[in-house]
């Protein structure tokens, strides 16, 4: 069973095997796949369309399914490994080992941007930035410039207490759980994760920092978190739903799984007991 | 990187040699009657050195999902986004809204630092 751990408890064997893994993903041109797919849900999902990876309900079930896939590729190269999650209301400093050069290397330089250390650096040769939207082909970062602070542990207690899954018009306009932990509306969590780090995660091809699944790792357990303290508390919308995914409807681009099947993520990981 | 500062200037050169980009959004003004982006001022200006341009489109460009409001750069289409409350994203400021689409413009050609956008979808 797969056990997913904060990436602050990693062991030294832990974060190696976990590079090594994404190197090989991006060598052999899987990883890109992952970029190329994240970017064109995110272009596509629009408050008044069809929305199914953000800005709706499934944001959470889709973003599950996602890491789900990458996870799984990740375990064909190295069983050994799951994906770690970053706490970044605990570990919110540039000074995290999440960003010493064994892991993840740290923030880039001024001039432009670029990661100069770790195993990500465009310096190191492994990590080319192949699908973009400009013409920058290395890993970018400024970790707090453009929104100085994460978010903080009362913050995302204050998130986690609302009882409501989600609410009409079931898009970036909405109050309730979901919304409010995508960051469209209130004191903004998932969101300004991604404003925060900068460079490419804050682009529509955030996916290009690895740091990306980390976060997500997070989100996703705040919503087994969520789960936990509501279980009076279910998905919605329940079914007839224009341009939403209701429980029961099946995801793109799977097809073949709805809301229904990922509610329950101890049938796939559970989360190390810290 | 002087290959780039080179396209960057082959790029620029274009757009005012050939006005490249500014007949599709004129074009694009003139015919988004009844969108509802149709009150939404259109914006042309040089901002840190790169001409910004945008005004209300029909569909044209890559707008797959909904006629709406288009945005270029140097020429070169950027992919913008309304959210329900009337704030506004691009495709390289994605979790960050700003109040218009001028302003969006802006926050690319920033985050941008000189780089060419490249047309989308480019990949």
């Amino acid at each position: 069973m797969t056990v997913r751990k904060n990436q602050a408890l990693l062991t030294a064997d832990e974060k190696r095997r976990f590079v090594a893994a994404l190197l090989e993903l991006k060598r052999n041109g899987r990883y890109d796949a992952f970029v190329t797919t994240h970017n064109a849900f995110i272009v596509g999902d629009t408050d008044n369309g069809e929305r199914v990876g953000h800005r709706s309900p499934s944001f959470l079930p889709w973003h599950r399914r996602f890491l789900l896939e990458f996870e799984r590729a990740v375990q064909e190269v190295d069983a050994s490994v799951a994906l770690p999650y970053w706490d970044w209301s605990t570990d919110r400093s540039i000074r995290s080992s999440l960003w010493a050069p064994d892991f993840l290397g740290g923030t880039g330089r001024s001039r432009d941007g670029q990661v100069m250390d770790g195993p990500f650096a465009a310096s190191a040769g492994n990590w080319p930035i192949n699908v973009r939207v400009d013409g920058r082909t290395f890993l970018r970062r400024s970790l707090g410039a453009a929104v100085r602070e994460l978010p903080t542990r009362a913050e995302v207690e204050s998130v986690l207490a609302m009882p409501v899954y989600d609410m009409a018009p079931w898009n970036s306009g909405s109050d309730g759980f979901r919304n409010h932990l995508e960051g469209w509306r209130g004191v903004n969590l998932h969101n300004r994760v991604h404003v925060w780090v900068g460079g490419q995660m804050a682009t529509g091809v955030s996916p290009n920092d690895p740091v990306f699944w980390l976060h997500h790792a997070y989100i996703d357990k705040l919503w087994a978190d969520w789960q936990r303290r509501h279980p009076g508390s279910g998905y919605v919308p329940a079914a007839g739903t224009p341009n939403v995914v209701d429980l029961g409807d099946t995801m793109r681009p799977w097809n073949d799984v709805r809301p229904a099947d990922l509610l329950d993520h101890t049938a796939h990981y559970t989360f190390h007991a810290a | 990187m002087p290959e780039l500062s080179r396209r960057r200037a082959l790029t620029a050169a274009a757009v005012l040699a050939t006005s490249a980009g500014v007949p599709a959004v004129t074009a694009l003004t003139a015919s988004a009657a009844g969108s509802d982006h149709h009150a939404l001022p259109s914006f042309d200006e040089v901002y840190k050195g790169r001409r910004i341009q945008g005004g209300p489109s029909s569909g044209g460009g890559h707008h797959h999902h909904v006629a709406g409001y288009a945005v270029f750069v140097d020429g070169v289409e950027l992919h913008v986004m309304r959210n329900a409350d009337g704030s506004w994203i691009s495709v390289v400021s994605h979790y960050d809204p700003v109040p218009t689409p001028r302003a969006a413009a802006r926050a690319a050609v920033d985050e941008l630092q000189g780089a060419e956008l490249l047309p989308f979808p480019a990949n």
